[in-house]
């Protein structure tokens, strides 16, 4: 009775998933489930934040600023209004800044589209003259109004806008990607759910004579869950590293291939310290998302037994 | 039924169907009195193992009440049947030992299921395999068991936790007539320590070893008492025989 048997010192505990359940590893494609959606999640959600730092450094850029134009076909006369304009700007308390936009600096803006079009010239292409207003704080439709039929008074031929209302279109249509990201990640995450359940009541059909003795010998239903949320707490856990590096890395190239083209818009567009944590938690949140269901397939199979 | 207050199982007019079958057990009532020593015996498909499911909980009946250690087990709730399981030993016909854990593990698996941490549990599983001769195979895996040996861990993990009751579906099937002596004296010692126990088994011969025991015989689905185990208090000194077939 008392003759000491070959134990095994470090036996498991009954919480060891990987001594009670075969398949400690819920299934075997699991892990590679899991990174696949936690990639692809990693690069929808950089993609939204990103859209959203670039929708937000333009807001900024543009909050507050409004285009006058001098649409005047005689350039003396032109320039005359503008001047005209600048000074009544200028004149106003609530404006920050005030800039005529030189005609060479037009000229280089449109040469592009329409060559040389020798402004400074009688025979030149009639390019409107603009001012470039920034006013302390927002443009609203009643100051616009105001400033709109003031300013006419002194120049007849300026039309103002602010400059938001130039780029609304492109505001929608970065609200609309950032519709498409959330809607993305809400889908993956779905996709995962489901991956798991699948995963789950797999694991539950090839385990089920040992989830039965277990049962019969007195396990409650949440040690039974427990096991199964062990287990895929550690694929999630492998599979969200191997998915967190593989959305990072392709995050991190499409990011250098954007920086080259060294456009203004796109150029807002980077990645601060609270979205790449905002990312590194896209994992954590993987893992718990498995977990929840894991055990809620679980429990509700376990439910059907007495 | 008679005196409920001193009775450890009663069951009450159960009935078992599965699905829309016909009944498997008809009308079955009987009182079960600590530490008694109850043999179920039956020819094949008389309804043994779905009177054992009912007794260790794996099966609700379909009509009746069964009532163990004092409460109503049918309408106890669930979350309260595992405390209920755990004061049941079973000896599973098939043994049902986790394929994955060896065989000291599996004999742990009860006491590690009630929380008994590892170094508290590591002398009476160790004692345990010694018991019924297992102790030079703890590390083995089931599939390298013979069945005998898988038939040994099986009841050792039934009665590792020393429970009120042991439930034992054919413990002896497997065995030589040698070991399945040695079983039966298991079972005896663990009947004189206060436990119940309740074989299953169609073998006649196993009856006259246990001269304390009661006998109750099913024949297709119903209960007769050729011992008078089920009458209160039950006639322990009726004649140790299996009751004629009617």
């Amino acid at each position: 009775m008392s003759t000491p048997s070959p134990i095994r010192r470090n036996a498991p505990r009954f919480g060891d998933s990987a001594r009670i359940l075969q398949q400690a590893r819920i299934a075997g494609p699991m892990p590679w489930v899991i990174a696949i959606m936690i990639a692809l999640t990693v690069m929808a959600a950089a993609a939204g934040l990103a859209l959203n730092n670039i929708a937000g450094n333009a807001r900024d850029e543009i909050a507050g600023g409004i285009t006058v134009q001098i649409v005047e076909g005689a350039p003396v006369e032109r320039g005359r209004q503008a001047e005209r304009a600048v000074s009544y700007f200028s004149n106003r308390e609530d404006v920050a800044s005030v800039r005529r936009v030189p005609d060479e600096e037009l000229a280089d803006l449109l040469a592009p589209w329409l060559g040389d079009v020798g402004m400074a010239e009688e025979d030149g292409v009639p390019i409107p003259a603009l001012v470039d207003v920034r006013l302390s704080g927002p443009v609203t439709a009643e100051r616009l109004s105001e400033m709109r039929s003031e300013l006419l008074a002194q120049a007849p031929a300026a039309r103002i806008d602010a400059q938001a209302s130039w780029l609304g279109p492109v505001f929608d249509a970065v609200r609309s990607l950032q519709f498409l990201a959330i809607g993305l990640i809400v889908l993956l995450a779905l996709t995962s759910a489901a991956a798991v359940w699948l995963a789950a009541r797999s694991a539950l059909g090839s385990n089920r004579e040992t989830i039965e003795t277990i049962h019969h010998l007195g396990g409650t239903d949440g040690q039974i869950a427990g096991i199964f949320q062990r287990s895929i707490a550690w694929d999630a856990a492998l599979g969200g590293a191997a998915g967190l590096l593989l959305g990072m890395a392709a995050v991190f190239i499409l990011g250098q291939q954007f920086a080259g083209l060294e456009s203004g818009l796109v150029a807002g567009g980077g990645l601060g310290t609270l979205d790449w944590l905002a990312i590194a938690a896209i994992p954590v949140v993987g893992i718990v998302l498995a977990v929840i269901t894991a055990r809620l397939t679980v429990i509700a199979a376990l439910r059907r037994m007495i | 039924m008679s005196d409920p207050e001193s009775s450890i199982v009663q069951f009450a007019n159960v009935g078992l169907r599965y699905g829309t079958d016909r009944e498997v057990l008809s009308d079955i009532s009987f009182t079960l009195y600590p530490g008694s020593f109850y043999f179920l015996t039956g020819a094949s498909g008389a309804g043994k193992t779905s009177m054992l499911k009912l007794l260790y909980l794996a099966q609700r009946p379909s009509r009746g009440i069964i009532s163990m250690f004092g409460e109503d087990v049918i309408t106890l709730e669930r979350k309260a049947l595992p405390s209920v399981r755990r004061r049941i030993g079973v000896v599973f016909q098939d043994f049902r030992l986790v394929p994955h854990l060896s065989t000291f593990d599996n004999v742990a698996l009860p006491l590690r299921i009630s929380g008994m941490s590892e170094e508290r549990l590591q002398k009476p599983v160790a004692d345990m395999l010694e018991w019924v001769g297992l102790d030079h195979r703890s590390d083995a895996r089931p599939e390298t068991l013979s069945g005998g040996e898988q038939q040994r861990a099986a009841i050792a993990r039934a009665v590792i936790a020393r429970p009120e009751i042991l439930v034992a579906d054919e413990p002896t099937g497997n065995v030589d007539p040698e070991m399945a002596v040695k079983l039966l004296r298991l079972f005896e010692a663990l009947n004189r320590l206060g436990t119940t126990v309740v074989v299953a088994t169609h073998d006649v011969h196993l009856l006259r070893k246990v001269p304390d025991s009661l006998i109750m015989r099913l024949d297709k689905g119903k209960l007769s008492d050729p011992t008078g185990a089920l009458r209160y208090p039950p006639r322990r000194d009726a004649p140790q025989r299996e009751a004629p077939t009617p």
